[in-house]
């Protein structure tokens, strides 16, 4: 693998030397790997290979973003950047940029106008270091979702639920009908971030939440509020209880064929449902913020481009990066991957009823930053390490999992 | 300038009878540039790094190196967390048995193939084989087949056992022993070859002794041959030792460390630190905590096999 990648890199650089005016090959990493991700990454390589005369190198990289961070930071430092690379918006790229690996897009986002554009602001400023620009913001997407199965309820003889407290109270039919109400996958980032993401902003609120992830308050988690949270995670890791399977999309496939009831997942299953050939609102159903308090989390993706010694590369990177943001492409890449486009001025040719209740939300401005924004990856680890130890021992109780969450934003930065 | 002369001479001819006395640095001069790199390379790669590490373990160093000291607050951290605690027990019920049971099942192997059977030669392959595989390797197929839904329980419950129930890697309390199946059937070929070299190392003579004077043949085994085989056993536990302390691609192609954090290991809590979490000099804190324990199994061992000989 090491081995072609080095091939493809020596032959990207003997290109460009040789025909500076022509394209060259730019190798991007992204952890892009189910059904619906890939087909949606493939318009960006699409519109990177028919538009200009560079051509897209897929480094696709299986198993997660927690996998595939440490490879790209690995080659980044080793002095064997790829051309571009994805990472969350928010703080895991603040040292590079800090050590100067990376390349200002000051420029490029000048020329293209992105303050203008790019919708909500708060994703350009996650980019942007003392005034400078490192970053292009490719969609919005939140965490905030609970998806519904349609045949799963069709089975129990039920109407699907609008809130989590309809959705608890439909747990016993459920499981009379065979089907496990709540899929959840083994990765301790999905189990973790259904409550740092989702279950935690809906059940103890927007202001609790801000107050523990932004101002790092210990006593808020230790609050009634927080405790209201703890005590329906626990809920549902009884109901997760039957149904096991790693990845996301296992659990998003269980979803789709009514083998479980709901999954607490982001806005990205969208598009395994989309690949599936599922209308929204029939075979499945959507409720942003669980049904209760409806607020979204703007976090998204972005590529960032590391510092390349050829210019013929750099400007091949700058272009890319002005049409990841184009509107033709914004439109393609975010239909496919049921993400949100991140400039306002675009519309979606097809929005389904999901997609509008999400853009209905972000018109009303109901929105908070990602946790990726607000808290360092070293805390993050410390909460999906704690997080998906109390998920998988069930003698650890709501209370425990309450003071432990407390000590690690105590020590937080 | 004696120094120059000398140096001039290739070392092989020396002048016969000199009435100088040769200089006992350029003795076998090519030899020693010949060991150069490798001077070098232990001295750089090895010790250099390993000082790096330990010194930068002591700093707040996020996704890159930095000297901002912190003291303690590394170790601090990592002892009072969770995860590394259930990661030093992982490693040591995994080193256990690892250790127990691949010496023990390798020379059980190696003793039978040497009773001059038929077809040893297939069997030695089929043993060895999976020492081919890599641990990522390895991990899958085992994944796989201890899947509850693919693999061992559904073969059981197909053939018509409805009520057998086999999911160690879904099970916290079993998990490790899943991950020492898989690292049994990979690692038991390779020890009991170098068993079955140690065997055939045995004089026939002593066999013979041994039936004359009527020791039956696992009591030979036990009293005769095993401590005649002492050199193959340390070489044997210092290879299963190595395995086990840098035990990392299983568990991340078995488990990733779950269901939960019950399958950690402290490589993987390293990785994870650094990388994952952007948090070098916890990595570094862990990873020399691991040296440590390292150092702290081999000193002794290396006073009892060496200090003892030269005592004896």
């Amino acid at each position: 693998m090491r081995t072609t990648l080095g091939a493809l890199l020596c032959s990207a650089a003997t290109m460009g030397a040789a025909q500076a005016q022509d394209g060259v090959d730019l190798e991007v990493m992204h952890w892009w790997t189910s059904g619906g991700e890939a087909a949606a990454v493939g318009k960006f390589a699409e519109a990177l290979d028919e538009k200009t005369p560079h051509s897209w190198v897929d480094g696709a990289i299986a198993g997660g973003g927690d996998t595939a961070r440490p490879v790209m930071v690995s080659r980044i430092i080793g002095g064997d950047p790829p051309a571009a690379f994805q990472f969350n918006h928010g703080r895991q790229a603040e040292e590079l940029i800090e050590a100067g690996l990376l390349l200002d897009l000051t420029d490029v986002a000048e020329a293209q106008g992105w303050t203008d554009i790019v919708n909500p602001p708060g994703l350009l400023e996650s980019c942007t270091i003392d005034g400078r620009i490192y970053c292009a913001p490719i969609n919005i997407h939140s965490w905030n979702w609970m998806w519904l199965s349609g045949p799963a309820y069709e089975k129990a003889g039920l109407e699907m639920p609008t809130d989590w407290t309809g959705f608890i109270e439909s747990a016993p039919a459920l499981r009379e009908a065979g089907v496990t109400p709540l899929a959840m996958g083994g990765q301790a980032w999905q189990q973790s971030g259904a409550f740092n993401n989702v279950m935690a902003i809906a059940i103890a609120g927007p202001e609790a939440w801000l107050s523990v992830m932004r101002d790092k308050n210990a006593d808020t988690v230790l609050g009634e509020d927080y405790g209201r949270a703890f005590e329906a995670y626990a809920e549902a890791r009884d109901l997760a209880q039957g149904w096991s399977g790693q990845d996301w999309n296992q659990a998003t496939n269980a979803v789709i064929t009514g083998e479980a009831g709901a999954q607490i997942m982001g806005d990205w299953a969208q598009g395994e449902f989309a690949v599936a050939g599922k209308t929204a609102g029939e075979d499945y159903g959507c409720l942003p913020g669980l049904g209760l308090g409806a607020y979204l989390q703007t976090g998204g993706d972005a590529f960032y481009f590391p510092k390349q010694d050829d210019p013929a590369v750099e400007a091949a990177q700058k272009e890319l990066a002005a049409l990841l943001l184009s509107p033709e492409v914004q439109v393609s890449f975010n239909s496919v991957k049921g993400s949100l486009p991140i400039r306002g001025d675009v519309d979606l040719t097809t929005v389904n009823e999901c997609t509008q209740k999400g853009l209905d939300l972000l018109a009303k401005d109901q929105t908070l930053p990602s946790t990726e924004q607000l808290v360092s990856p070293d805390t993050i680890t410390q909460l999906n390490d704690l997080m998906t130890e109390f998920w998988n021992t069930p003698s650890m109780t709501a209370e425990d999992v309450q003071a432990r969450y407390a000590e690690v934003i105590a020590d937080a930065d | 300038m004696a120094i120059a002369e000398d140096a001039d001479r290739a070392p092989g001819d020396r002048p016969r009878g000199a009435t100088r006395r040769p200089v006992r640095l350029f003795q076998n001069l090519q030899a020693k540039v010949a060991m150069v790199p490798m001077i070098f390379v232990a001295l750089v790669v090895f010790l250099g790094g390993t000082i790096w590490t330990v010194v930068h373990s002591f700093t707040g160093s996020g996704l890159l190196p930095r000297l901002n000291w912190v003291g303690l607050d590394q170790y601090e951290r990592l002892w009072s967390s969770r995860k590394w605690l259930v990661s030093i027990e992982n490693l040591a019920i995994y080193g256990i048995f690892s250790i127990v049971g691949t010496l023990v099942i390798g020379f059980v192997l190696a003793a039978l193939l040497d009773r001059k059977i038929r077809f040893e030669d297939t069997f030695r392959t089929i043993f060895l084989y999976p020492f081919a595989l890599s641990f990522i390797v390895t991990g899958l197929i085992w994944q796989w087949l201890l899947n509850p839904d693919l693999g061992i329980q559904n073969v059981v419950r197909g053939a018509g056992w409805e009520g057998f129930a086999f999911d160690p890697l879904n099970n916290p309390d079993l998990v490790m022993y899943g991950l020492l199946i898989a690292g049994l059937w990979q690692g038991t070929g390779l020890i009991m070859c170098i068993m079955l070299a140690g065997l055939r190392g045995i004089d026939e003579d002593i066999w013979k002794a041994a039936r004359v004077d009527g020791i039956g043949v696992v009591k030979t085994y036990v009293l005769i041959i095993i401590p005649m085989m002492r050199p193959v056993f340390v070489t044997a536990l210092v290879l299963i030792t190595s395995g086990i302390v840098k035990l990392y691609d299983l568990v991340v192609a078995m488990t990733s460390g779950g269901p939960g954090i019950s399958s950690e290991v402290p490589a993987k809590y390293v990785m994870q630190a650094t990388f994952g979490g952007q948090n070098l000099g916890q990595g570094f804190a862990a990873s020399t905590m691991m040296l440590v324990m390292v150092v702290i199994i081999l000193i002794p061992w290396a006073y009892l096999e060496f200090g003892g000989r030269r005592r004896g």
